[in-house]
């Protein structure tokens, strides 16, 4: 029996790392990007799928933590996109400009409309 | 615009007692508790759930148990390898975009139209299409999202939405419909 649990281990860690490459990703692309709303593009995605790969995999090292990572992964799916979409809103009212090779604003119609 | 018919309190109040019920018992539980102590934490788990429920009821679900019909859980399901699939495919996209040295981005906002009628599928949609290949919601009026894309393929919006939606809305239909 004990290989299962070796094999699980070795599954968790490799989870692990695949998550902090990711979480890499999310850190280098918010230098990369040109402006705010392109960053918060990589960070949500990357920093998302990077927590819940790391969390799959802490519940793979020790099983018992399956259900409450498993959670925890969700609540982190419904969270993070809301604070995403908040944050880019809030800086589009603030007035900060789209990156100067952006090729279409359709949200500046709306705000005409209103 | 269509009206939001709402169940009624008592029905979302059970709703909310559920839910909250279930994740309780998810954090509570730890293997080989024995039967004495799962009943003791149960049992307090029933009084808290009923003190979250009464203050926050009404803020968690307008159709109430309806939410919890099997065909509504059934879709959820099969939603979530799609979902997860399309994260996938999300991450590898942004790896593509983060590490290529000429940075191939081509950004813009774009409108696309839902017929999701239901606020909680709105929101669900949202937040799919922010976590999804390039793409993250920035404001929702009505039937209108409007979405930031990191490299604009069609201005238009029946090609966008395609584009953009895939098959999440087929499925949220269903889920939240």
């Amino acid at each position: 029996m004990n290989w299962i649990f070796l094999i699980l281990e070795i599954f968790g860690y490799i989870f692990i790392g695949i998550g902090s490459f990711f979480l890499l990703l999310a850190s280098i692309g918010l230098l990369r990007m040109p402006d705010v709303y392109n960053r918060m593009q990589t960070a949500t995605k990357a920093t998302t799928l990077g927590a819940l790969s790391v969390l799959f995999g802490i519940g793979l090292l020790d099983l018992n933590w399956m259900p409450k990572s498993l959670v925890i992964a969700l609540f982190i799916l419904l969270t993070a996109p809301v604070g995403a979409s908040a944050l880019a809103r809030a800086s589009y009212k603030a007035g900060i400009a789209l990156w100067k090779g952006s090729v279409v604003d359709k949200y500046k119609e709306e705000k005409e409309e209103e | 615009m269509v009206s939001l018919e709402t169940a009624s309190k008592g029905s979302r109040f059970a709703y909310a007692f559920i839910i909250y019920l279930i994740i309780w018992c998810i954090f509570i539980y730890s293997p080989g508790i024995d039967l004495r102590h799962f009943i003791q934490e149960f049992s307090v788990g029933i009084v808290f759930s009923l003190i979250a429920a009464g203050l926050s009821y009404e803020h968690l679900s307008m159709r109430g148990l309806k939410n919890l019909s099997p065909r509504r859980i059934w879709w959820a399901i099969k939603y979530v390898p799609v979902f997860i699939w399309a994260m996938i495919k999300a991450n590898i996209d942004v790896a593509y975009r983060v590490l290529h040295p000429a940075r191939p981005i081509k950004p813009g906002i774009v409108r696309i139209r839902t017929s999701l009628k239901n606020p909680v599928g709105k929101l669900a949609l949202a937040n799919s299409i922010t976590l999804t290949p390039g793409t993250m919601t920035m404001q929702i009026v009505k039937d209108r999202y409007y979405i930031h894309w990191i490299y604009v393929r069609s201005e238009d919006e029946e090609e966008a939405g395609k584009d953009i939606k895939g098959n999440f809305e087929k499925y949220l239909k269903e889920v939240f419909d």
